[in-house]
């Protein structure tokens, strides 16, 4: 298999606090990675160490053949073929919703405005909110805004995904219609790498499940030893918690 | 039915003016104080300002022509303002010493500034780019009409002075400061330790110290600076100073805009792969620039007045008229009339400008979404 992210002990500070470890990690194309762990456990910073959001002091992370260093250029390759979903879905406020999403294609590709607007209309279509493509992100539900901001990224074209708690700022009733996206995505063959407490979107989508704590990887498994024979009793408790709550 | 509405929105008046002026006894001593002193304030001022006052002619009917015919000198204590004064000094209030011959110039400059300008004010002005596009023309129909060039004759500035030396200072000042200030905001957010320091030190250091002592400095240290032989003429000197002391002041307003735009803004247009110009451009400086316009227009308000401090280095822009028609022998002494009037110009546009930041305030509110 194709391995398009590796991460080679890689080690991150923010000043005295060790917030990564030693991660090592391998995502071969069109794999389906959730890492779940409780909070501070720097699962959200290692997804984001892939796209250069965080820089890391120690170690490596190469994504298609590419290393991730100081050089501006590599970090705009790299970027170019991972896309992002955040938490707080960040759309920009001041742009319509296809202007959201055409905004990239038109200055990071150069593409011609109409082709740009008919690629964002399509993805608007995938998503399912075609309609609301003259309305500001202002006027969207959560749940909306978060499929906006998941055909914002698609419409790059990218050949991964990272999504970093995707659904945690949502109103129960809302998670779903995002969910139902991602594993349509999931289901087409995309490489994600899924940030998310979201069990049931687990058990559905993954091909291995990644359990963080403390900065470090404490268990990677298969969805199915995962949650039916965990090793680590950090992992057994962790999950006694989040599944009988 | 007309009856009782009428008898309705009565007794409304009635209750709004129980509530709010009657309530107890301290509000109606308060309010009967009030309306005296407004009262007798207003109606001396009126009484001074029109009704007792002399506009080209005196109470005898006589045409005034230097100010022992304000009526006020003939008859002492029964008349008041003498607004001769701003009549007979009114090109100089309004053009300085621009040739009046060609005067025609400024009044064209003086018509187009608001075209020029409301296209910036209003965003959903209709045919909203083609005023920008005059925006962008206007500072070159500006400085051939008003300094001269082809087919026109050079008036050096000089001759410049009252309203055009004021209004040449504000507006410029401000458009220049504008792109300045962009540019000092960013750079005192920056990464690079260099940048960052020389626009935090610029910014400092301009906004601890008086815009007097700037003037003085453009004025006496800026030839220094400059080859031998090129020696910037008074004006300009104050247009340098006044432009950076307005851009330290504007790069604040607009580093609290910055500092408005939430970072996950920023990483989603990084992880998108925007540059960082693109990413200014596109995604901070829209949103910055509206929530920091009340701020902007606040210290434009400032400069607008402070570039009556220019008399100080010897240019005649309003207030420098003013004390100009004062010295003169004829008119002397009708101070008042002069500070009055100078007063009501600059209240003019600094109201203008105040009323259009509250607009602003209330539309932000409004379209916030």
């Amino acid at each position: 298999m194709e391995q398009v992210i590796q991460l080679e002990k890689v080690n991150k500070w923010f000043d005295d606090f060790h917030v990564l470890k030693d991660i090592d990690l391998t995502v071969t194309k069109g794999q389906k990675i959730v890492v779940c762990g409780p909070s501070g456990s720097g699962k959200s910073t290692m997804i984001r160490c892939i796209n250069r959001l965080e820089a890391h002091q120690k170690g490596h992370i190469t994504v298609h053949g590419t290393e991730l260093t100081n050089d501006l250029k590599n970090i705009d390759i790299i970027r170019k073929n991972v896309g992002m979903v955040f938490q707080q879905f960040n759309l920009f406020p001041h742009l319509s919703v296809l202007d959201n999403i055409s905004l990239a294609p038109i200055w990071v590709k150069r593409m011609p405005k109409k082709d740009a607007e008919e690629i964002a209309m399509s993805y608007l279509e995938k998503v399912k909110i075609p309609e609301q493509a003259k309305k500001f992100p202002g006027q969207l539900s959560g749940g909306q805004q978060q499929r906006v901001a998941i055909a914002r990224s698609l419409a790059m074209n990218p050949d991964i995904m990272l999504f970093d708690e995707p659904t945690s700022a949502l109103d129960p009733e809302m998670i779903k219609e995002v969910l139902d996206v991602m594993i349509q995505l999931a289901e087409e063959g995309m490489t994600m790498l899924v940030v998310t407490h979201e069990m049931g979107f687990a058990k559905t989508v993954a091909d291995q499940m990644i359990f963080m704590d403390e900065g470090r990887i404490i268990e990677q498994a298969t969805p199915d030893e995962f949650f039916n024979n965990p090793k680590s009793d950090r992992t057994k408790l962790f999950l006694s918690q989040i599944l009988n709550h | 039915m007309s009856v009782i509405i009428q008898s309705l929105s009565r007794n409304k008046f009635y209750n709004w003016v129980y509530k709010n002026l009657f309530s107890s006894w301290v509000n109606t001593i308060m309010t009967i104080i009030a309306v005296i002193f407004v009262y007798e304030i207003g109606t001396f001022f009126l009484n001074w300002a029109i009704f007792n006052a002399d506009f080209r002619t005196n109470f005898q009917g006589e045409l005034i022509t230097d100010r022992t015919f304000c009526s006020k000198n003939i008859s002492p204590g029964e008349y008041g303002a003498c607004w001769a004064i701003i009549y007979a000094r009114w090109d100089q209030f309004m053009y300085g010493l621009y040739p009046i011959e060609e005067t025609w110039r400024v009044n064209i400059t003086y018509a187009l500034l608001p075209l020029a300008i409301i296209g910036i004010l209003f965003d959903k002005l209709p045919y909203r780019k083609l005023f920008i596009y005059f925006t962008f023309l206007f500072p070159f129909i500006a400085y051939f009409m008003l300094y001269g060039g082809p087919g026109l004759s050079t008036v050096g500035t000089n001759k410049w002075g009252g309203l055009l030396v004021t209004l040449f200072l504000g507006v410029t000042g401000i458009g220049l400061a504008f792109p300045l200030s962009i540019l000092l905001a960013l750079g005192r957010r920056s990464k690079m330790p260099i940048i960052k320091s020389l626009c935090v030190v610029f910014i400092e250091f301009i906004r601890g110290v008086p815009l007097i002592t700037l003037l003085f400095t453009a004025n006496v240290m800026l030839p220094l600076f400059l080859p031998d032989g090129v020696n910037p003429d008074n004006l300009l000197r104050a247009l340098v100073a006044v432009t950076l002391f307005q851009s330290a002041y504007m790069a604040e307003a607009i580093r609290g805009g910055l500092q408005a735009i939430p970072k996950g803004h920023i990483e989603a247009a990084d992880a998108l792969g925007l540059t960082y110009w693109q990413t200014t451009r596109k995604i901070i400086l829209p949103q910055a620039l509206k929530i920091a316009i009340p701020p902007i227009v606040n210290t434009c308000i400032g400069l607008f007045k402070d570039t009556s401090l220019v008399l100080i280095i010897g240019l005649f822009d309003l207030l420098g008229i003013g004390r100009a028609a004062l010295a003169d022998m004829t008119w002397t002494k009708l101070y008042y009339e002069v500070y009055v009037f100078i007063s009501l110009v600059f209240f003019i546009f600094c109201f203008g400008m105040s009323r259009y930041s509250l607009y602003l305030e209330k539309k932000l509110k409004t379209d916030n979404s």
